[in-house]
C-alpha cells in the first residue's frame, strides 16, 4: 500500500485527532462546548475550525492546490488571528498535523512501507501549508490596523469633510 | 513583550492551559482585551468618585483608602433597593443553560464569559458578606473575599459583557446578566474605576449634549451640509429646523447619525422623509443625542443625561417626542424615561399627523420609535416608495440587542424593510429577533483599543452574516441601530468583506419618491443605480 | 431516641422551612422593584395591525400570568435551547439533539415527580384521604409488577437526578460553574428517594403505624407508634435536612420564579408610568447654563435662543 493509499484508510482517525488536538488549544470547558454543539450558527468557531480542516484532510491526498487551500485555511487562521494566541500557537496547528499522521502511520513507516520520497512529498505539503497560514496570519493582523484606523476615520467622516481636512476626489 | 515560550508550548503540542479554578485565576491586562481607564478630566465633568491618571496596567489602581467599604455599602444599598438584584444573586442554581449562550465565550473561548461565572463575580462577594451560608461555610458554599485582586477581575470581566441579555432569554428564572453587569458598573464606578470610553461621552454629553462634545452651531452646521448632500443626489432641498418653539415633534436621535459614516445616511433618509410629509419637527442642539452613555455608568447618570428630552421637549412645547435608530437609547426611553423623568404630562399622546393613527403603546411616555413612525405611514400608502432603486442591494437585518430584548421591536422595522427593497433575506433563525446575536461592541465597549475582543464577540454575529452572504449573495446589513452602523462596517471588513452596513432609513431615502425629484442616478451614497428592472422577490 | 427522631425533628424542620421562606421571601419582596425590565422575547404591542406575541411579551396582566405560568409549570425558557437540529457540520446534515434537550427534560421529570410524590404522600397525613389524592396515586402507580403497583414517579425521580447530579459530575462546563454546594441538594434528594423507594418496595415499614405517626403530627398530639423501623426514621430526616436547608440555600429558586423582574411584569412601560419608589432628584446641566456657555455662538449661526446675545 502507498501513503496516499494508507491516508485514505486513515482519514477519519486524522481529522478526528487533528480536531482533538486543536480543541485542546482552549479549556476543556470550552472545548467540550466547540466539539458538542453541532449548530453551527452557534458554535461559529468548532464548525469553522472542523470544516476547514476536514477540506484540508481531502487536500492532503490531492496535491494542495493553492487556490483550493486557500480558502480552507483561511478562516481557521482568521479566528486564530484575534484570539487570545501568540503567533507561534495560532499557527502551531499545522505543525500538529504532521505529528498526527506520523503516530498513526507510525507502524508503517517503521515498517519500510513508505518510500523516503512519498515522506519527503508530504512533509513538503504540510509545510507549505505553514508557509500559507503564516503569509494568512500576518494579513489579518494587518487587516485589524487598517479597519482599526478606519473605524476612528468614519467616526468623525463628517467633521473631517466639514472642516476641509479630507479632498473629496469627485469634486 | 512577552517571554519566549518553551520549545514544547512552541510547537504547542501537548499544550494544556493550566487548570485551576476560575476563582484562583487572577486576570491579565493584555493590549487589546481591556479598554482604557477614565480620564481624571472626564470623571471630574460631572462629579464621579476619585479621578486620577491610571491604567488598568498599572498594578497600584490608586484606589481610596476605605475602597473595600465603600464598595460593600454600596452593594447593601442596592440590595435594598433592586429586587432585581437579590434575586438574581439567591436564584442561580447553575444549571448552565446559559453558558454557551454568550457571544464572548463562543467567540473567545474563554470559560469566564459564560454568563452564569460573570454573575458569579459579584455573587461571591455578597455571599460572603451578605449570607449566612456564605459566612458560615465560606468557600465550600460559593463564597470569597472582596481583594483588589477581586475587583481587577470585575473592570475586565463587567467591561466584557455588551449587556445584550441573550442570556437572560434562556434562564429559567429570568436572571439578566445585563442588569447585574449595570450594577457592578454602578458599584466599579463608586471608586473611579470606569472606562475612558464611556466617561468621555458622557462628559461630553452632560456639557454639550452629545457624546462628540460638538458645539451647537457646528451641530446645525452638520445637519445643513447634510441638506446640500441631498439636494446633490435628489435636487430637492430640505430644510430642516432646530429648537424651534411650537414645532409638534421633536425629533432625537443618535448623534453618531449626524457625524459618523454610514450613519449620515441615515440622516438623510429621515430629512427626505420627513420633508416629503410635511412633518412640523425640529431638532435640539441641547438635546443633541439621543444616546445615553450613562446607562453604562450609573442609574443616576442615566437619568441625569436622559433628562435633558423631556425638559426640551417642555420648552420648545412640541407635543410630542419621535426617536431615531438607536439601540440602547430605546432601552432608556422604553424601560427607564417614564419611570425616571417622567411623568411627562405637559406632552400629548402620539399622534401621527399624517396617518391619524394614536400611538396609544406610548401613551404615557409620549416617544415613539421612528420605525414604529414609518410602518404606519406605509401601512396606510401615505408615501410613494421605489423598492426597485435597492436592487443593487442584498439585505439582510440585525436586531440591535436592546430593541429586540428590551423592547420587542421585530416586525416594524421587517415591514418597513420589505416595503423599500426586493431583496431581503433573513439570517439563521437561533442568531435574530430575540436570539440575535449582539455586534460585540454594545455597552460602550466600541472603542479602538478593544477592536481584537470586539472581533471575538462579534464572530458570532459575522459568522451568520457569512452564511446569507454566501447563500443568497447578501451584501448590506441593514440595523436600527447607530453603534451597529458605527461597528459593523469594521466586523464586516474583517470576517465577511464585500458586505456593507446601512440604517433602515437610509434604504427607506433611497426608495422614497419625492415630489419634484430629478431621476436619480445614484443612491444615497453616490453609488450609481443599477438593475432598475422589476426585482423579484428573492 | 425515637421521639426525637419522631417528633423533634420534624417540628424543628418545618418551623425551621416556614420561617426561613417567609423571612426570605419577605425581604425579597421589601426590595422595591424600582424599574420595569421584563426581557422582551416577542414582538411587543404596538400597531393594532401588528400580531403581538401574547406571552413572551405580555402587555398586560394576564400575559404575564400566562408567561409564569409557562415558565413554573413548563419551563417554557429552559425549553427554548431545545431544538432538533438538521444544520450539523460535523459529517454532513443529521439530526442532532443538543444536551440542553436533556437538561430540560431531566429538570421537568424531575420537578414533577417531585411534586406527584409529595402530594401523594399526603395520604399518610389526611383520614379520610381525599379523592383526588387517591387518583393521583392510582393513575401514578397503574404499572404492575409482581403483586405490587409501581410508581412511575419513583423511577423518573431516581434517573432524573442521577441525571443532573452525573452531569454536574461529568460536563467539564458544569463542572466549572459548579460550587461544592451545589452537589449536595441532588445527592440529599437521591438519598431520600432511595430510601423511600427501599421502604416501599424492599423492605417494607408498618405504613399504619407510619399514619399513625404522622396524624399525631399534623393534629399537634404527637405519639410516637413502637415498631415502625429504623429506614423510616432515616428517611424522615432527610426529608426534615431538606426542608431546612431550603430557605438557605439555592433551594429557594422555587420562590424566586414568581418574583423575578424580568419575568413578571408586563412590557408596557411606555403606556403606563412605572413608579420607582426612592427616586430622588439629581443633577442635570439645565439649559439655561447651556445658553449661557454658547449663546452668543447660536445667536450667530441664527439659532433661536432665549436671551438677547447680540
Amino acid at each position: 500500500m502507498n501513503l496516499a493509499d494508507l491516508l485514505t484508510k486513515k482519514q477519519a482517525v486524522i481529522l478526528e485527532r487533528w480536531f482533538q488536538w486543536f480543541l485542546e488549544t482552549y479549556p476543556a470547558e470550552t472545548a467540550r462546548f466547540m466539539r458538542e454543539e453541532k449548530n453551527r450558527f452557534a458554535n461559529p468557531v468548532g464548525s469553522s475550525v472542523y470544516q476547514g480542516i476536514e477540506g484540508l484532510c481531502q487536500e492532503l491526498l490531492q496535491g494542495m492546490e493553492l487556490d483550493r487551500v486557500y480558502p480552507l485555511l483561511d478562516p481557521i487562521v482568521r479566528i486564530r488571528a484575534v484570539q487570545d494566541f501568540p503567533p507561534s500557537r495560532a499557527v502551531a496547528f499545522i505543525f500538529a498535523l504532521k505529528k498526527v499522521i506520523f503516530e498513526e502511520l507510525e507502524s508503517e513507516i517503521r515498517g519500510g512501507q513508505i518510500s523516503v520520497e512519498e515522506l519527503l512529498e508530504l512533509e513538503s505539503r504540510i509545510d507549505n501549508l505553514a508557509l500559507l497560514s503564516f503569509d494568512i496570519y500576518t494579513q489579518c493582523r494587518e487587516k485589524v490596523s487598517q479597519i482599526r484606523v478606519e473605524e476612528i476615520k468614519r467616526r468623525s467622516e463628517r467633521l473631517l469633510q466639514r472642516a476641509n481636512l479630507v479632498v473629496d476626489p469627485s469634486e | 513583550m512577552a517571554s519566549l515560550p518553551k520549545p514544547d508550548e512552541l510547537a504547542g503540542i501537548n499544550y494544556n492551559p493550566p487548570r485551576t479554578g476560575w476563582r484562583d485565576t487572577p486576570v491579565e491586562f493584555r493590549r487589546g482585551t481591556y479598554c482604557y481607564g477614565a480620564k481624571p478630566k472626564n470623571l471630574e465633568a460631572v462629579g464621579l468618585p476619585n479621578p486620577r491618571d491610571w491604567s488598568p496596567e498599572d498594578q497600584d489602581w490608586k484606589l481610596p483608602e476605605n475602597w473595600k467599604e465603600i464598595i460593600l455599602e454600596g452593594l447593601r444599598e442596592r440590595l435594598g433597593r433592586f429586587r432585581s438584584l437579590q434575586i438574581f444573586m439567591d436564584a442561580c442554581v447553575r444549571c448552565g443553560a446559559c453558558a454557551d449562550k454568550c457571544h464572548f465565550f463562543i467567540g473567545s473561548g474563554d470559560p469566564r464569559n459564560m454568563p452564569v461565572l460573570r454573575a458569579e463575580l459579584l455573587r461571591s462577594v455578597y455571599r460572603r458578606d451578605f449570607t449566612t451560608a456564605g459566612k458560615i461555610f465560606g468557600k465550600l458554599a460559593g463564597a470569597r473575599d472582596l481583594t483588589e485582586e477581586v475587583l481587577k477581575e470585575w473592570y475586565y470581566y463587567f467591561f466584557q459583557c455588551t449587556e445584550c441579555r441573550r442570556c437572560s432569554v434562556f434562564c429559567p428564572f429570568g436572571i439578566d446578566t445585563a442588569e447585574i453587569t449595570i450594577l457592578a458598573r454602578e458599584l466599579l464606578n463608586l471608586v473611579g474605576c470606569n472606562i475612558d470610553w464611556i466617561a468621555a461621552p458622557v462628559a461630553n454629553c452632560y456639557r454639550t449634549g452629545n457624546h462628540l462634545g460638538i458645539q451647537p452651531h457646528a451641530f446645525k452646521d452638520m445637519i445643513d451640509f447634510c441638506t446640500e448632500d441631498i439636494e446633490k443626489v435628489t435636487g430637492v432641498k430640505v430644510e430642516p429646523t432646530f429648537n424651534r418653539k411650537g414645532a409638534e415633534v421633536l425629533f432625537i436621535t443618535p448623534s453618531g447619525d449626524v457625524f459618523a459614516d454610514p450613519g449620515t445616511y441615515t440622516l438623510m433618509g429621515y430629512l427626505m422623509l420627513f420633508h416629503e410629509i410635511g412633518l412640523d419637527y425640529t431638532f435640539s442642539t441641547y438635546a443633541s443625542d439621543g444616546g445615553n452613555f450613562g446607562l453604562f455608568t450609573s442609574h443616576e447618570m442615566m437619568k441625569r443625561l436622559n433628562a435633558k428630552m423631556y425638559a426640551e421637549a417642555g420648552r420648545l412645547g412640541v407635543k410630542w417626542i419621535l426617536g431615531g435608530e438607536c439601540g440602547h437609547m430605546w432601552r432608556v426611553i422604553h424601560q427607564y424615561m417614564g419611570t425616571m423623568n417622567g411623568p411627562a404630562d405637559f406632552l400629548e399622546e402620539p399622534v401621527s399627523p399624517i396617518t391619524g393613527t394614536r400611538f396609544e403603546h406610548a401613551r404615557s411616555t409620549k416617544m415613539i420609535h421612528i420605525a414604529e413612525f414609518t410602518a404606519d405611514l406605509i401601512r396606510h400608502n401615505k408615501v410613494k416608495l421605489d423598492p426597485g432603486r435597492n436592487n443593487h442591494l442584498k439585505v439582510t437585518f440585525h436586531d440591535p440587542r436592546n430593541t429586540s430584548r428590551a423592547m420587542g421591536l421585530f416586525e416594524e422595522p421587517r415591514y418597513v424593510l420589505r416595503s423599500v427593497c426586493n431583496h431581503f433575506r433573513e439570517m439563521p433563525e437561533n442568531t435574530i429577533r430575540e436570539q440575535t446575536f449582539c455586534c460585540g461592541s454594545g455597552a460602550g465597549l466600541n472603542t479602538d483599543e478593544y477592536l481584537e475582543m470586539r472581533l471575538r464577540g462579534g464572530f458570532p454575529r459575522a459568522n451568520a452574516v457569512r452564511y446569507v452572504h454566501e447563500k443568497y449573495g447578501v451584501n448590506t446589513v441593514a440595523c436600527v441601530c447607530a453603534i451597529d452602523r458605527a461597528v459593523l462596517p469594521t466586523l464586516m471588513d474583517y470576517w465577511v468583506p464585500g458586505v456593507g452596513v446601512a440604517g433602515l432609513h437610509e434604504l427607506v431615502g433611497n426608495a422614497l419618491v419625492m415630489q419634484g425629484e430629478n431621476d436619480r442616478t445614484t443612491d444615497l451614497r453616490g453609488n450609481p443605480l443599477h438593475g432598475r428592472e422589476e426585482g423579484e422577490d428573492v | 431516641m425515637s421521639f426525637f427522631f419522631g417528633v423533634v425533628v420534624p417540628y424543628a424542620a418545618l418551623i425551621t422551612f416556614f420561617a426561613g421562606l417567609v423571612y426570605r421571601v419577605v425581604k425579597w419582596a421589601r426590595a422595591p422593584v424600582p424599574f420595569r425590565i421584563p426581557t422582551t422575547c416577542g414582538q411587543q404591542k404596538s400597531l393594532p395591525w401588528i400580531k403581538a406575541s401574547k406571552f413572551d411579551n405580555p402587555s398586560s396582566t394576564a400575559g404575564v400570568v400566562g408567561r409564569i405560568a409557562l415558565e413554573a409549570l413548563l419551563f417554557r425558557s429552559l425549553f427554548r435551547n431545545t431544538r432538533a437540529e438538521k444544520v450539523s457540520w460535523q459529517g454532513g446534515p443529521k439530526l442532532a439533539y443538543r444536551w440542553e434537550k436533556w437538561l430540560w427534560l431531566a429538570a421537568l421529570s424531575f420537578h414533577w415527580s417531585f411534586l406527584i410524590i409529595f402530594l401523594r404522600h399526603l395520604r399518610f397525613f389526611t383520614a379520610p384521604v381525599p379523592s383526588l389524592i387517591r387518583l393521583i396515586d392510582g393513575v401514578d402507580g397503574f404499572l404492575r409488577v409482581g403483586a405490587q403497583g409501581l410508581f412511575i414517579t419513583d423511577v423518573l425521580i431516581l434517573v432524573a437526578v442521577t441525571y443532573l447530579f452525573l452531569r454536574r459530575v461529568v460536563l467539564p462546563q458544569v463542572r466549572y460553574i459548579s460550587l461544592p454546594s451545589d452537589y449536595f441538594p441532588p445527592l440529599l434528594i437521591l438519598s431520600l428517594a432511595l430510601s423511600g423507594v427501599l421502604m416501599r418496595y424492599f423492605f417494607r415499614v408498618d405504613v399504619t403505624a407510619v399514619k399513625e405517626l404522622a396524624m399525631g403530627l399534623v393534629t399537634f398530639h404527637p405519639k410516637v407508634p413502637e415498631g415502625i423501623g429504623v429506614l423510616f426514621y432515616i428517611h424522615l430526616f432527610l426529608v426534615g435536612s431538606l426542608f431546612a436547608c431550603f430557605p438557605f440555600s439555592k433551594l429557594v429558586h422555587m420562590a424566586g420564579i414568581f418574583l423575578t423582574p424580568t419575568r413578571n411584569l408586563p412590557n408596557d412601560s411606555r403606556a403606563n408610568r412605572h413608579i420607582d419608589p426612592w427616586d430622588y432628584p439629581v443633577k442635570i446641566h439645565p439649559y439655561e447654563m447651556y445658553e449661557q456657555e454658547f449663546g452668543k455662538k447660536m445667536a450667530e449661526a441664527g439659532l433661536p435662543v432665549e436671551k438677547r446675545w447680540m
